[in-house]
């Protein structure tokens, strides 16, 4: 009711402009635009220095959230260039809502920083940037909002302006994106000179038509899935993770690891799957090749970290393979499989970088070691920190278990036996780095007291979110079918 | 539909989140043990149900059916329903849960997360017996494993995290063979995990050859097979009594209950023609099991090597395939978990006092802790097969089975098995004779105090099953035949080997 009200009133004002039709296919930009500009705002008219722009952007990011919901609706528009249906719709969703869980918790971190209004400003224009990319229709806005995500995360890489390290990560990031975004635009332009067209679907008929897949085919598809696997960082495109994530102030770190991966996994699914399935063989052996590894050397490095953040970096590498697992055959129950597994893999992150953060911000190292007799004093945290591990490392009853089962039972099929093996038990490998950190709080002495300090109320929701989501999504099936019933 | 199966599967949730609500750590005991207790009188209730319905006539495979679509694209469903072999595992881990949640009434440490990890891990257990789908075994199977790495780690004693990492990574291995396993059958078997679907429909005999090894295996990691046996001195020595209980005989159970139920059962083609592996395994287990123990003088180790020997034996009875031996194999899956929930017990009660579990530093307990001793006596001879207790009925239905086969393969590897009685028996009374016998080495264990209350009333519970089993064996074959005829049903249309 409410929704076709708007919608005439508006229409009558404007007479279908273009704005109408903007802000009801692409309400999740639209209202973010509106969000920059008042943050902006904010700052200009700052007078008092009022630094909790962490709250106000998660205020900003949860109101967006049901006005969207209000307003939004599903089409096309400008030509096919943009297409909203509920699954990407819903897909921006959840990336705003991870967002405005991360700076609730960047909240405490930025307001001892001077430039808090530019982080905020910059990590929604990033996630518009996203928004855009997963609603392409069309190689060109894919592009663009590919940029748009990633140029305003190099920046926020460099953002802790006193440390050389973070300077460093920021450079990292812009070059290699740089990079992985001209072997995309290569591609892409192979594939262009091949069918002649920029429109997706356009670009997949024509793959489908050709007999035979030609060289230029062939060639497109390598480049583009490189350029996709730098930027979902898998092996062996993997280099820049760990010391980007290092260097990176732990806020930036968190949106890097979660929001802008589940980004790249939920375009991979919308945009290359359908793409390239149309090459099957390549795509398979392509596909299989990069799991192996990016599954392997993920769980090879992180065995031996000792510094949180590579740490998260390499096991979030190992995850990424588990993604890529379930397209090898794309289908629909591979697609569900892993937008719920991302969700799970986002609520898990949160209560990790949420606990990370705030011992962060307490002053500990950040070591593994500070973990060590950490549950003697730190009782709440302790059992979020395990549980969202146990829920990275799949063990029931937390969701992760659900989710990886997903995954690997939509990536079975009948010629990749051994692949499926050798995935399963890099699954136990991986439990063992994870289990290590369970053991540094459960069983061991304490280093050193870790001064932590009492933890604001807003901060404990979103723990306390992230363990409901770990416990709650797999045991009820409601997320599963809720995804389902949107394909 | 509802089936009292709902809420014996939820109802350990239940006590672990009474546990977690509860403010402070002074009842979180107390709430266990009523809870233990309730929980062991629920599955009373249903054995009693279930043997009046048998007795009415009542002829269907699994009784007390339950059915909910879980992920109806996966045609994944939480199932549950039982059969006699079922209903005595459940009866065999309410019993040891109790006891369990007696024994560890004078934990000190963290009483709260002990209890709260011991309710999952009997949730674990129940849920898997119970299960009559793949995936939902396979999610309490994998349930019961990461509270075990806990509860070794955290309470336990000597190198306690090098022991868990052991069990939880070598569990986990099995189960990520089970879980490849299980999915390659869903695959080619027609895209269901329903196990009464799988049963009467078998995949054909070149997947049943690629998947039992994945199934047999996996499961068998669970139950100490031969070479994936090495988690369990390490593991049992390091956990703490109630830990080792539940491990050893719980948690081993479900390792030989998915052996029989899952790879045999749903693969019956290749479980014969792997027959004479399991048969060559299994006794290697029970030698080596046997010859291990003879040079331990640790007593949680004599216990853990032992139950590499005894847990040979349910293999064995397995790997036979006739219907004695796999009756046998039932039967001893419930002995050993009461016979050596009982062992760990005493001699948890008895480390507990002296402090030391060293066979040669302790002797004459008998002097001053009469009661425990005689438990520890009992709980001895009955690991040695003395007729009467549950040992030697399961052990002999075992060799009555595998004495079926006449050729030279199986009468060799029968006589083997059987001859580890004897070294059994030099173990076991060897080490009762130095501990419990003797003259006193230590005068202060003159004034050691007898087992408290609860530990009587948890020794006290679990001898009395194993002397019920083994003075009414009848009825409990009588339990478990119909099942194992069932499962035999499953090779009639096959060769039967020479």
């Amino acid at each position: 009711m409410l929704k076709s009200l708007w919608i005439n009133l508006l229409t009558k004002l404007f007479y279908r402009s273009m704005f109408v039709q903007l802000f009801q296919y692409l309400p999740i930009e639209s209202l973010l635009f509106l969000l920059v500009l008042l943050i902006l705002g904010l700052k200009i008219n700052d007078k008092t220095h009022n630094n909790s722009y962490g709250n106000i952007m998660a205020l900003g990011l949860f109101i967006i959230l049901p006005l969207a919901f209000i307003f939004g609706s599903n089409g096309n528009l400008f030509g096919n260039m943009v297409q909203a249906n509920s699954i990407n719709f819903f897909e921006k969703m959840i990336l705003v809502f991870a967002t405005a869980l991360i700076s609730i918790q960047a909240n405490d971190w930025l307001s001892k920083q001077n430039h808090a209004a530019e982080f905020a400003i910059l990590i929604i224009v990033s996630l518009i940037g996203m928004c855009l990319m997963l609603s392409a229709g069309n190689m060109l806005i894919f592009y663009l909002g590919l940029e748009m995500a990633s140029i305003p995360v190099a920046a926020l890489a460099t953002f802790d302006l006193q440390k050389q390290e973070s300077g460093e990560a920021g450079v990292k990031l812009i070059l290699s994106s740089a990079f992985a975004s001209g072997m995309m635009l290569f591609g892409i332009s192979w594939l262009y000179g091949s069918t002649g067209s920029l429109d997706i679907q356009t670009i997949s008929m024509g793959m489908a038509d050709s007999k035979f897949s030609s060289m230029a085919e062939i060639w497109g598809l390598i480049l583009v899935f490189s350029g996709f696997a730098f930027k979902i960082s898998a092996v062996p495109f993997h280099f820049w993770t760990a010391d980007v994530y290092q260097g990176s102030p732990l806020s930036v770190t968190a949106y890097l690891a979660m929001v802008s991966k589940a980004a790249m996994a939920f375009v991979f699914i919308s945009i290359l799957a359908p793409l390239f399935i149309q090459l099957p063989q390549v795509w398979i052996a392509l596909v299989s090749i990069t799991v192996a590894l990016t599954i392997f050397i993920g769980n090879l490095f992180a065995l031996k970290q000792s510094s949180i953040k590579r740490f998260l970096a390499f096991s979030s590498i190992a995850q990424v393979g588990f993604i890529l697992l379930a397209l090898i055959m794309p289908s629909e129950q591979s697609i569900v499989s892993i937008i719920y597994f991302v969700i799970i893999y986002l609520f898990s992150s949160i209560g990790i970088f949420g606990v990370t953060t705030w011992l962060e911000s307490s002053g500990a190292k950040s070591n593994l070691s500070v973990f060590k007799g950490f549950y003697h004093e730190h009782k709440f945290l302790s059992w979020v920190m395990a549980i969202c591990l146990f829920s990275l490392a799949g063990i029931p009853p937390t969701a992760g278990f659900f989710g990886k089962f997903f995954l690997i039972g939509s990536g079975i099929n009948i010629n990749n036996f051994y692949l499926i093996l050798f995935v399963v038990l890099n699954m136990v490998v991986s439990l063992y780095y994870y289990l290590k950190i369970v053991k540094y709080m459960f069983m061991d002495a304490p280093l050193e007291v870790v001064e932590v300090k009492p933890i604001p109320l807003s901060l404990k929701l979103t723990l306390i979110i992230s363990m409901l989501g770990v416990i709650s999504f797999g045991v009820s099936n409601w997320l599963y079918n809720f995804i389902h019933q949107l394909l | 539909m509802s089936s009292p199966l709902i809420l014996i599967s939820v109802f350990p949730f239940l006590i672990a989140l009474a546990l977690l609500l509860m403010p402070g750590d002074k009842n979180s005991k107390i709430i266990s043990t009523i809870g233990a207790a309730i929980q062991l009188a629920l599955v009373l209730f249903l054995l009693r149900d279930f043997m009046s319905l048998r007795a009415s006539g009542v002829n269907e495979q699994f009784l007390f059916l339950y059915d909910y679509s879980w992920f109806a694209n996966w045609n994944i469903h939480i199932s549950l329903g039982i059969d006699g072999m079922a209903m005595t595992m459940l009866l065999m881990t309410a019993f040891v849960v109790l006891a369990g949640s007696l024994i560890s009434w004078n934990m000190q440490k963290l009483p709260k997360e002990f209890f709260i990890l011991l309710n999952l891990l009997s949730a674990g257990a129940y849920g898997f017996f119970s299960s009559l789908d793949l995936f939902t075994m396979f999610f309490f199977l994998e349930l019961a494993v990461v509270p075990k790495f806990l509860l070794i780690g955290i309470w336990g004693s000597g190198e306690k995290e090098k022991s868990a990492f052991k069990l939880v990574l070598m569990l986990m291995a099995g189960s990520a063979l089970i879980l490849v396993g299980m999915l390659w059958l869903y695959l080619q078997n027609g895209h269901t995990f329903s196990i009464v679907e799988m049963a009467s429909n078998p995949p054909s005999k070149e997947i049943q050859m690629l998947v039992f090894p994945l199934l047999f295996v996996g499961f068998g990691v669970f139950t100490a097979l031969f070479p994936f046996h090495t988690w369990v001195p390490d593991g049992h020595s390091s956990a703490p009594t109630a830990g080792s209980m539940f491990l050893a005989g719980i948690s081993m159970k479900l390792g030989a209950f998915g052996c029989l139920r899952v790879a045999t059962y749903l693969l019956p083609e290749a479980a014969q023609s792997y027959s004479w592996i399991i048969v060559v395994l299994a006794s290697i287990a029970i030698i080596y099991g046997a010859f291990a123990t003879l040079m331990q003088t640790d007593l949680k180790y004599i216990n853990a090597y032992s139950s590499i020997s005894h847990c040979g034996f349910i293999l064995l009875g397995i790997g036979m395939l006739t219907k004695t031996s796999i009756t046998g194999a039932i039967m001893q899956m419930v002995s050993h978990g009461l016979m050596t929930a009982l062992f760990f017990g005493a001699i948890g009660i008895i480390y507990s006092r002296t402090h030391t579990r060293k066979v040669e530093e302790m002797g004459g307990l008998l002097k001053s802790m009469p009661f425990i001793s005689s438990i520890f006596i009992i709980a001895g001879l009955c690991s040695l097969g003395l007729p009467g207790l549950s040992g030697f009925a399961a052990e002999m239905t075992i060799f009555v089975g595998s004495w079926q086969h006449a050729d030279i393969f199986h009468r060799i590897s029968s006589v083997l098995a059987i001859s580890s009685i004897v070294v059994t028996a030099v173990y076991i009374l060897r080490a009762v004779g130095k501990v419990i016998m003797g003259p006193i080495k230590n005068v202060d264990y003159l004034k050691l105090e007898d087992a408290n209350l609860t530990d009587k009333l948890a020794t006290g519970l679990l001898t009395f099953t194993v002397l019920f089993m083994g003075l009414a064996p009848f009825w409990f074959i009588g339990l478990v035949s119909k099942d194992a005829q069932i499962i035999m049903d499953q090779f009639t249309h096959q060769i039967i080997l020479p």
